[in-house]
C-alpha cells in the first residue's frame, strides 16, 4: 500500500481521466442489463461473460488480419443473434418466474460460456493491438491512450443511437410499452415473445459493443466476466431502472472509484472493492429504506 | 419434539451403522465419503436459508471459508509463528508432533464454530434487511470479495495459497488420516442432521416458514423477523464454518478463490444439491447432496475437460424443469406419504379444472 497518488497530483489527473473513460463503457454494459431488467424482468449473470464473449470476436477478427476496430460493428451483429438463440434456448422459460431461478440459470449458462472459450480461445490473458497510439498531456505526464477515446466515444455514440432508436422506432415503443404493463401490451396486439426476444438480443448486442471495445483498451480472459455483471448491477441499482444520464454518471463515479482504489489498496485488492463496494451500496440503500419501513424492492 | 417411530428408529440405526461401516467396506472411497459428508451438511444448512426462510444465499460459502482459514491458522499459530510458516510455503521447516497436531485443530476448529456464527450475526442486521435477489446478489458479491481479499492477505499466504499442517508422521497407520477426517466429518454430519431435525419439530422453523411465505404479514403478526432471521444464518454459519475447518484439513492445501471462497464451486453446489433434493424438506438435501455427489464423481473423469460445461448444463436443466427438486416430485405423486390427506372430490374437480 502507498499513498502516491497523494503525492503526485499529475496521478490523480490520469486516474481520474482513466476513470471517465472506463466508466463509459461500464455504463453501456449496465445501459443493457437496465433494458432487459426493465422490460423482462431478469437479472442476468451472464452479462459479463456475453462482454468477453464479444471480446474474443474481436479478437478473433484481429487475427484475421483485419483491424480490431471493425469489431464494434461485427461483434454486436453476432452477438445480436447469441442473444436471440440465448433466449430461444433458455430464457424463456424463466421470465415469468421468480427472480432468483433466473439469477442461478444464468449463472448455469455464464458457466457454460466461461468454459467453451476458454477451450476455444484458450486460458492466456489476450488484447488486440489497435495501434492508435496515446496522447500526451501536460508535458508528457498524463499518458492517454486514444483507444480509450475511442472507446468512449464509441460508447456514447451506440448509447445515443439506441435511445433515438427506442423512442422513434417500432419495435422501440413495442418494448418500451412491454416494459410499462406486458400484459396490456399483449392485449393491444405487441408480440411480446417478440420483443422479449429482441431485447435480449440488443442486450447482448450492446455487450458484443463493449466486448470489442474492451479488447482493445482492457484485456480479455475467459474468467472475467462476473466482475463485469457485477459493476453492470451496481450502477443499475444505484441509477435505478431507465434513467439514462444517471446511468452514464453513475457509470463514471465507478471508474473513477476503481482507478483510485488501484492506486491506493493495490491492484490485488481492484475487484474486491468493487464487490465490497456493491455491498456497501446495498447495505447503505437498505438502512435508508428502512427508516421509512420500506425495503428495496 | 414428536417420538421416535419404530420404522424410524430403524432406519437412523441402520443409517448410522452404515456410516460407521463404510470406512471399512468402501475404504479407497474414504477421501469421498468425508467429501460426501461435507457436501450434505452444506447443503442442509443452505436448505435452513434458501429452502425454509425463503433467502437464497450465496454467502454461506463465506462461512465455509473462514472456517478453512481459521482452523488452519490456529493450527499453525498455536505453535510456531504463522507468517513464518505461509513463507516457507510448501518446505516443512516447522513439524507439529502428534499431540501438537489435535491439540491445534480441535482449538481451531472451535474456533471455526465461533467466529463465523459471530460474524453472522454482526452482519446479519446490515445483509438480511435486504430481501429477494438484492439478498442472493449482495451475498454473492460478499462472497467474491472475501476470495479477492483473503487472496491479497500476505500473512495466510495471499495469492500462493496456504499449506496446511501435515498430519503427524509418528501414526504409522496409513489409514489413520481418512480415517480421522471421515469420522470427525460424519460427527458433523450426524450433528448437523440431530439440530436441523430438532429445528423441524420446532416452533422456530413455522416462523422461518412464516417469513418465507410472507415476511410483511409475519411481521404483523408480532414476530420479531429480523431476530430470527439472524438467529437462522448464525445457525447455518456455525455448522458451515466447521464443515470448512475439516475440509482445509483434508485437502491440505488452502487457496483464497479455488479452495477456500469457491463460489464457482462451493458455493453453487450447495445452492444446487438441495433444489435438486428438493428445498424446505428435511430429506431432500441429504439426497440432492448424495445423487449430486454420486454422478459428479462417476461421470467427471469420464468427461475430462467438459465438467464444467456440464456442470453449467445441470445447473440450468435443475433449475428451469426441477425448481421443485425431487422431493417435490415425489410430494406431488404421493401426497399420502407426506401425511398430506388429499380430499377425493377436491382432486377429481381439480382435474376436470385442467
Amino acid at each position: 500500500m502507498d499513498f502516491l497518488i497523494f503525492k503526485a497530483p499529475m496521478l490523480m489527473v490520469q486516474a481520474s481521466l482513466d476513470g471517465i473513460l472506463l466508466g463509459i463503457l461500464f455504463a453501456l454494459i449496465a445501459y443493457g442489463m437496465a433494458l432487459q431488467w426493465g422490460v423482462m424482468n431478469i437479472i442476468n449473470i451472464a452479462q459479463g461473460d456475453l462482454v468477453i464473449l464479444g471480446g474474443y470476436i474481436a479478437y478473433t477478427i484481429y487475427l484475421w488480419g483485419i483491424h480490431p476496430a471493425w469489431g464494434v460493428i461485427i461483434s454486436p451483429i453476432i452477438m445480436f443473434f447469441v442473444g436471440w438463440g440465448l433466449y430461444k434456448l433458455v430464457i424463456n422459460k424463466v421470465v415469468d418466474r421468480d427472480l432468483f431461478i433466473s439469477i442461478l440459470a444464468t449463472f448455469g449458462i455464464a458457466i457454460v460460456f466461461q468454459q467453451l472459450m476458454n477451450f476455444i480461445f484458450g486460458a492466456d490473458v489476450v488484447v488486440a493491438q489497435s495501434e492508435y497510439g496515446t496522447t500526451m498531456l501536460f508535458d508528457n505526464s498524463v499518458t492517454l491512450p486514444n483507444s480509450k477515446i475511442f472507446s468512449a466515444f464509441i460508447s456514447v455514440l451506440y448509447a445515443v443511437a439506441l435511445v433515438i432508436y427506442m423512442k422513434k422506432s417500432r419495435l422501440g415503443r413495442a418494448i418500451r410499452a412491454t416494459a410499462q404493463n406486458a400484459r396490456a401490451a399483449k392485449i393491444l396486439g405487441v408480440d411480446t415473445e417478440k420483443v422479449y426476444a429482441a431485447t435480449f438480443g440488443i442486450n447482448a448486442a450492446l455487450c458484443g459493443i463493449a466486448g470489442a471495445l474492451i479488447s482493445i483498451t482492457l484485456t480479455l480472459h475467459p474468467y472475467v466476466g462476473l466482475p463485469y455483471t457485477v459493476r453492470s448491477f451496481m450502477i443499475v441499482i444505484v441509477a435505478g431502472l431507465g434513467n439514462l444520464p444517471a446511468v452514464a454518471v453513475s457509470g463514471m463515479g465507478l471508474g473513477l472509484f476503481e482507478e483510485f482504489a488501484d492506486y491506493i489498496l493495490g491492484t490485488e485488492f481492484r475487484i474486491g472493492a468493487v464487490f465490497l463496494l456493491l455491498v456497501l451500496i446495498l447495505v447503505y440503500r437498505r438502512f435508508k429504506l428502512s427508516r421509512k419501513r420500506e425495503y428495496l424492492k | 419434539m414428536e417420538k421416535l417411530k419404530q420404522k424410524d428408529l430403524i432406519l437412523y440405526s441402520g443409517l448410522i451403522i452404515l456410516g460407521l461401516t463404510a470406512p471399512y467396506l468402501f475404504s479407497a472411497f474414504k477421501v469421498q465419503l468425508t467429501y460426501l459428508c461435507v457436501l450434505i451438511v452444506l447443503a442442509m444448512t443452505w436448505n435452513l436459508q434458501g429452502g425454509e426462510m425463503g433467502y437464497n444465499t450465496f454467502g454461506n460459502i463465506l462461512f465455509y471459508g473462514l472456517g478453512m482459514y481459521l482452523t488452519a491458522s490456529v493450527q499453525v499459530g498455536m505453535f510456531f509463528p504463522l507468517a513464518e510458516w505461509t513463507e516457507s510455503g510448501g518446505e516443512k521447516t516447522f513439524v507439529h508432533t502428534t499431540t501438537q497436531y489435535f491439540q491445534g485443530i480441535g482449538v481451531g476448529l472451535l474456533v471455526a464454530a465461533i467466529i463465523p456464527t459471530i460474524i453472522a450475526g454482526a452482519i446479519g442486521y446490515a445483509i438480511l434487511g435486504l430481501r429477494g435477489h438484492y439478498f442472493a446478489i449482495c451475498t454473492l458479491g460478499l462472497g467474491i470479495a472475501a476470495g479477492e481479499i483473503a487472496g491479497g492477505i500476505e500473512i495466510i499466504g495471499a495469492g500462493q495459497g496456504f499449506t496446511t499442517p501435515p498430519f503427524p508422521a509418528e501414526i504409522v497407520d496409513a489409514e489413520a488420516r481418512g480415517k480421522f477426517f471421515y469420522f470427525l466429518s460424519f460427527a458433523l454430519l450426524i450433528g448437523t442432521f440431530v439440530f436441523v431435525k430438532y429445528i423441524y419439530g420446532s416452533r422456530f422453523r413455522l416462523i422461518l416458514n412464516a417469513i418465507r411465505d410472507n415476511e410483511d404479514k409475519a411481521e404483523a403478526m408480532g414476530i420479531q423477523t429480523m431476530k430470527y432471521k439472524i438467529v437462522g444464518w448464525m445457525c447455518s454459519a456455525f455448522f458451515c464454518g466447521l464443515a470448512g475447518g475439516i475440509m482445509g484439513g483434508l485437502i491440505g492445501y488452502i487457496d483464497s478463490t479455488d479452495v477456500a471462497f469457491d463460489g464457482r464451486e462451493m458455493g453453487v453446489f450447495m445452492v444446487l444439491m438441495a433444489i435438486l433434493g428438493g428445498k424446505g424438506t428435511l430429506w431432500g438435501p441429504v439426497i440432492g447432496a448424495t445423487l449430486f455427489h454420486f454422478f459428479k464423481e462417476g461421470l467427471w473423469t469420464l468427461i475430462l475437460g467438459w465438467q464444467y460445461v456440464a456442470l453449467g448444463v445441470l445447473i440450468v436443466v435443475i433449475v428451469v424443469y426441477f425448481p421443485e427438486g425431487l422431493m417435490g416430485w415425489l410430494r406431488e405423486k404421493y401426497p399420502e406419504r407426506f401425511g398430506e390427506v388429499i380430499d377425493e372430490k377436491d382432486r377429481k374437480a381439480q382435474v376436470e379444472l385442467k
